[in-house]
């Protein structure tokens, strides 16, 4: 794997790294992405963001539908979030 | 406090002390031959399953090498069918074409591979046997099959110079972490501290090449460089804190906070065979002794950083004080800190003391 880009852009379609995995941990009661050497757990927002994180959608797609899900500008927080996880290499991206 | 908050993540399972290498640093106990009767597959899947049950996630196949067990593709199978994120921890050797697609197959999710130097010389001296080779070829391989990959590199006095050189060859091979982590002194490591620890000047030149690395490697391989605790002014804080988040199994189902723990002599081992992991987990003087901080003396209890390092490490105080409700003596605060000052300023000295020969991991420890 080459080198990821360190700014996510609204073009940009995200997916959850291949090197990780996003499930329901039922004693914390919450989704997690499991990755190695590490844990981390979503809170529902970012949850509902990971959902969305197929790879078609692209983060432009991904910021209208939760802004019409929760009737507010969502922008900074999808984008905040998912330049958390790229930093972390827990998304591939493609762009085109 | 909420049950869920208090749950550990990682499991690290010790499924076999077996190894072919013989290094120098092992963490495993002097005492191998005592952990032969290893636990079934049968019992390593009761131990899984009650260890899901309790939180765990992460779940770290170790040893020895888990190679050297003949079931490790049905103990991954059976450990991935119950949901945990899979690491297989191994030196590699016995990691053919074959075994790593068997596992790849069955969801092994992430492979850790130990490097012990940069080149075949150095890493077959350390290894204690020809291996290096084996090494490379097999971590190739498992990016071949698309797993991630980390490096895992114990560094010590004759390692620590090839920084460079072992980054340059992590960035070849592909590495998507590689984790450059001083020895800690435990097992074999405390047995061979004199010839094991490096110069102060040794790890100046160390960070400065990590530092310049990090940057040209940044979001392509993850460095993770862990520091030495004897050169530092604080304890490290050693697991996040006692039994907190972490625990170990041993290859014959002794269940430990961590793997150096069953030294402490004032806690009583408990063993998966007759205890539920659960139980362990909670009630046991093994899990409960040094959990949190109510537990501490002097001058741990009145330290502001006792919530940041929990007094360090037990198991070192113990090592070497003792007393393993001690303070950890690598704290500057520390009443026993000349026990790690002195061995410090041994290896620094101006005429230092002639480096012993490294005594090799065996299952019968020479008598010296």
């Amino acid at each position: 794997m080459g080198s990821t880009p360190h700014e996510m852009t609204l073009i940009a379609r995200p997916r959850l790294s291949g090197h990780a995995r996003l499930q329901w941990d039922p004693v914390r009661e919450q989704q997690v992405i499991l990755m190695p050497e590490g844990v981390l757990a979503l809170n529902a927002t970012a949850a509902a963001i990971m959902a969305l994180c197929d790879g078609q959608r692209r983060v432009s797609d991904i910021i209208a539908v939760l802004s019409e899900q929760y009737q507010r500008a969502v922008d900074q927080d999808v984008l905040t979030f998912l330049n958390r996880l790229l930093n972390k290499r827990l998304l591939d991206i493609t762009d085109e | 406090m909420n049950k869920a908050s208090n749950r550990p993540l990682g499991l690290l399972a010790e499924l076999t002390y077996r190894c072919p290498l013989h290094c120098p640093y092992c963490s495993n106990p002097l005492n191998l031959s005592s952990y032969s009767d290893e636990l079934t597959l049968d019992e390593w899947v009761r131990v899984f399953t009650e260890a899901r049950t309790l939180g765990v996630l992460q779940l770290h196949l170790s040893g020895g090498e888990p190679l050297q067990r003949r079931d490790i593709v049905e103990i991954v199978d059976q450990a991935h069918a119950l949901g945990f994120y899979t690491n297989l921890i191994t030196s590699a050797l016995a990691l053919t074409a074959a075994k790593a697609e068997q596992l790849k197959k069955v969801g092994l999710d992430h492979v850790q591979i130990s490097l012990q130097a940069a080149n075949a010389e150095t890493s077959d001296m350390i290894a204690g046997t020809p291996s290096f080779q084996k090494k490379v070829r097999a971590a190739r391989l498992v990016k071949a099959l698309g797993f991630p990959l980390t490096l895992n590199v114990v560094l010590h006095r004759r390692n620590i110079e090839q920084i460079g050189p072992i980054l340059a060859l992590a960035e070849e091979l592909a590495a998507d972490r590689i984790e450059l982590a001083n020895t800690q002194y435990y097992g074999w490591a405390l047995h061979n501290r004199a010839a094991l620890l490096p110069t102060r000047e040794q790890l100046q030149q160390a960070e400065l090449v990590v530092r310049a690395e990090r940057e040209r490697l940044a979001g392509q391989m993850q460095i993770l460089y862990v520091l030495p605790d004897y050169y530092s002014r604080y304890p490290k804080p050693c697991m996040g804190g006692w039994a907190r988040h972490q625990l170990t199994v041993t290859p014959n189902g002794n269940v430990l906070p961590c793997s150096a723990a069953a030294q402490i002599p004032s806690l009583p081992i408990e063993n998966i065979r007759l205890r539920s992991l659960e139980e362990i987990w909670d009630e046991s003087p093994m899990f409960t002794r040094f959990r949190g901080t109510d537990w501490m003396p002097e001058p741990c209890r009145n330290c502001p950083r006792k919530n940041v390092d929990f007094g360090g490490c037990r198991c070192q105080a113990f090592q070497l004080t003792g007393d393993a409700a001690a303070t950890d003596p690598v704290c500057h605060l520390s009443p026993h800190h000349a026990l790690v000052e002195d061995v410090v300023e041994s290896v620094n000295s101006a005429t230092p003391p002639a480096i012993p020969e490294l005594v090799y991991r065996s299952f019968d420890l020479p008598t010296t």
